[in-house]
């Protein structure tokens, strides 16, 4: 039981630091907050979706993919599919042409709903392709890449092709995907109307829910053999093969499951913002969900959440105080987190926790003398 | 009156009397005079959706691209919206009241403009905003702008096929630019084929559906070629190839963006010039030239409702004033000046309303006239389209377009038949 626990959530400390941020998101955020950028918060934690799988792969695994968007956009299109084919029922859009196809398609003189769109209506099918459909992507290209010992610089490279060919595939076919416009305009799922604000408070929630969910997931997985595996690849691959590893199978896995992550992320963000585009899928999206797990600390999985909330609050208020110069103050701050703090967020809140702790132990140990021995802190030394 | 009355008889009254009615008089002057049009058009009366509009101010946003790809494109309109709103406040505001603008930042990003629009009505409370540039953006706030009921002005030519209560298209639509200028082309140039060239995306898609269309349906003609690159594509050699080998009568091109300047920099190097072919494009404004250079594009042709070098009076003093306040080196393409349009409208829709109130100002705009619109004349429409004329230009090497025809008001038809 106890160790199930530890695997879970890392100790007494990670429990703490877990129930500190689920505190914020959960309790703090919501009673501070309006609704409007409330729901400003859940869009950027589907970003932290994707960040989260970078940490995993990038920080854990020394794997660095620069595509994540393709997956969080692979999760997005599925959901905006299921969403417009609601949205585009007979009596709504009998203005068209061919009523009950989305319009995009009838503005392109498409009389049928093409079959890939088919199965999108139901939702049990839509829930299970937002997981799947990132993860088998990933796993053909992650078994092409790694079987090959493809890595580092080259992987990168072909992950950016791939997100290059995705928004491209998407905005040449605009009768079948909504080309560059995206799928938009989407009201509803099941009936209920996503854009009201009771809506949107739920979706929060379950947003937060489900990001805590993914945490502790990720935890449990680094905290067994997969854990262990991924670090000594990181520092030493070579001497995992020669132990007789398959090492390729381990950064399969991992690239499959940041690429469901992302699915997730993507389709709750569908869900929030109302409308997916091309323009979230391409290089310059999947290059600054980096950024956000950059800032927060690549190797720290509740960093990278912190990271994400930090840069687009920025993005967002700057962007909103001053619409010249914004772009120079968000340029500023990633200069600045990577020259000063390498390790990010995360890597200032380690050397605080270095700096102080000696300080309040020594405290602790002045004011009780006789049991200098037993820290009720925990060292962050500790593993 | 009453206060007159005292003055003219003041040899009677005893001084420190003469000064406290005095004192009194001019109170009631200063409090009358700023609340003129408090009283005419109480805040109450005239916002009653809880906009915001004081006494004397009333806040409207303006949503466009300031950073990023599109910036470029969008700043002309940001321009000219600005202009408007500084000549309408300087000419007495709306209703009494100075215009007040928020400005944000789309960043050329679509879920940014959806971010951005919701802010400015749902925290901001602006009266009205004046903004968007491409399709994409403007697909990505109307939901937003449909559920939270605020009014977009939206200033760029494009493909139709929408309509909305919360929007007024101060652009034209697609068959309004095209129609006109394909009858105009295939008059004069006797031309029967066309081979079209478009950027692949929406609008230069839906474009080519019409002139296509209207090109086999209405003029009897041919066209031998129709084709799509994506935004960004810079290398045109093997089209180009293929249109010396169809020799079409007229290229019809609705290529956007930075793809502009290679097209028409390899055209000329291929010897794609006006001396033995025609071009006629949609897509290019005084704006574009800028950038493609007018010794690429000497002698083709643009189909748009509004060049610089329009010979009206209230032309005149638009270029004027907008090359005063941004300089004498800026030009001043289509959508510019139909962003230009944007603020006046709202402020003619306000005052035929009375009121602010969404509801009223769209039940309002359509019938609205505005005859100082540097394009001449324009008409609110039922459908929020406006009614405009379309002219063709032919561009000469110092950038500029001679206006070689104008066709009447053509009525906006975002839904045409038969061309669907």
């Amino acid at each position: 039981m106890k160790a199930i626990y530890n695997r879970l959530f890392g100790g007494t400390t990670g429990v703490v630091q877990l129930g500190i941020l689920a505190a914020i998101l959960m309790i703090v955020l919501p009673l501070s907050l309006d609704i409007f950028r409330l729901n400003l918060v859940g869009k950027y934690l589907t970003y932290a979706f994707v960040a989260l799988g970078l940490v995993l792969l990038w920080g854990k695994a020394g794997v660095l993919s620069l595509g994540q968007g393709v997956f969080f956009g692979l999760g997005g299109y599925c959901m905006a599919m299921f969403l417009k084919l609601e949205a585009s029922d007979p009596i709504s859009t009998k203005i068209q042409s061919t009523p009950g196809i989305p319009d995009f398609m009838d503005w392109n003189q498409i009389t049928q709903l093409p079959a890939f769109w088919m199965p999108f209506k139901s939702l049990p099918f839509t829930l299970l392709a937002v997981v799947v459909v990132p993860s088998i992507v990933a796993f053909v290209l992650g078994v092409a890449m790694f079987k090959r010992r493809v890595g580092g610089v080259y992987f990168a490279i072909i992950t950016q092709a791939l997100a290059l060919i995705l928004s491209l595939a998407i905005d040449g076919n605009q009768g079948y995907t909504g080309g560059r416009n995206g799928i938009t305009d989407l009201r509803t799922l099941l009936g209920w109307d996503i854009r009201s604000s009771h809506a949107q408070y739920l979706l929060y929630f379950t947003t937060c829910g489900l990001l805590v969910l993914a945490i502790v997931l990720s935890q449990w997985m680094l905290s067994g053999k997969l854990g262990k595996m991924l670090l000594a690849m990181r520092d030493r691959e070579d001497r995992v093969r020669f132990s007789g590893y398959d090492v390729s199978m381990f950064k399969v896995f991992t690239f499959c499951f940041a690429a469901a992550l992302s699915g997730v992320g993507g389709a709750l963000f569908v869900l929030q913002v109302g409308f997916i585009s091309p323009s979230l899928v391409g290089i310059v999206p999947s290059i600054e969900m980096v950024i956000f797990a950059a800032v927060g600390g690549r190797v720290s999985l509740l960093g990278a959440v912190y990271g994400t909330l930090l840069v687009n609050t920025g993005k967002s208020l700057f962007s909103e105080n001053f619409p010249q110069l914004w772009l120079f103050a968000m340029g500023g701050l990633f200069i600045a987190v990577v020259v000063l703090f390498p390790n990010g967020l995360a890597g200032v809140v380690e050397l605080i926790r270095k700096k102080v702790s000696p300080f309040l132990k020594n405290l602790r140990t002045s004011s009780t003398l006789p049991t200098s021995g037993s820290t009720p802190l925990p060292s962050p030394d500790k593993p | 009156m009453k206060p007159t009355t005292i003055i003219t008889a003041p040899e009677r009254i005893p001084l420190r009397r003469f000064l406290i009615a005095s004192t009194a008089a001019i109170t009631l002057a200063l409090q009358s005079s700023p609340s003129l049009a408090g009283e005419a058009y109480p805040t109450a009366k005239v916002n009653t959706t809880g906009l915001a509009v004081t006494d004397d101010t009333v806040t409207v946003g303006q949503l466009h691209s300031a950073t990023g790809t599109m910036a470029i494109s969008e700043t002309g309109s940001i321009q000219a919206e600005q202009l408007a709103i500084d000549q309408i406040n300087a000419s007495g505001g709306v209703l009494g009241r100075k215009i007040k603008v928020i400005v944000e930042d789309g960043a050329s990003d679509w879920p940014t403009f959806a971010e951005k629009a919701k802010k400015l009505l749902v925290n901001d409370k602006v009266a009205s905003v004046f903004g968007c540039w491409t399709s994409a953006s403007r697909k990505a706030v109307l939901p937003v702008f449909e559920k939270e009921n605020g009014m977009l002005y939206y200033p760029t030519f494009y493909e139709g096929l929408e309509q909305s209560k919360n929007v007024i298209y101060t652009g034209q639509e697609a068959t309004q630019q095209i129609l006109a200028g394909l009858d105009w082309i295939a008059k004069e140039k006797k031309a029967k084929s066309f081979y079209l060239i478009g950027s692949d995306y929406i609008w230069p898609r839906t474009s080519s559906k019409i002139a296509r269309k209207h090109i086999e349906n209405v003029l009897k003609g041919t066209v031998v070629g129709e084709e799509y690159y994506a935004l960004g594509h810079t290398q045109f050699g093997s089209l180009i190839n293929k249109i010396k080998l169809k020799k079409p009568d007229v290229i019809y091109a609705i290529i956007v963006g930075g793809s502009n300047v290679s097209f028409y920099k390899q055209l000329k190097a291929a010897g794609i010039t006006s001396d033995k072919w025609t071009v006629l494009t949609i897509s290019v404004t005084e704006d574009e030239v800028l950038g493609i250079g007018g010794e690429n594009l000497a002698g083709f042709y643009s189909s748009m409702k509004y060049f610089q070098s329009l010979d009206n009076p209230n032309n005149k003093a638009f270029v004027e004033a907008f090359k005063s306040k941004y300089g004498a080196k800026s030009v001043i393409g289509d959508v510019t000046q139909a962003g230009y349009l944007g603020p006046w409208l709202w402020k003619l829709a306000v005052e035929k309303a009375g009121s602010f109130d969404i509801d009223k100002i769209a039940a309002a705009s359509p019938g609205i006239e505005f005859t100082q619109a540097p394009e001449g004349y324009v008409k609110v429409h039922p459908n929020h389209h406006l009614w405009s004329k379309l002219r063709i230009g032919q561009w000469g090497v110092e950038g500029q377009a001679k206006v070689l025809y104008e066709s009447g008001l053509i009525e906006p038809d975002p839904f045409p038949k038969g061309y669907q």
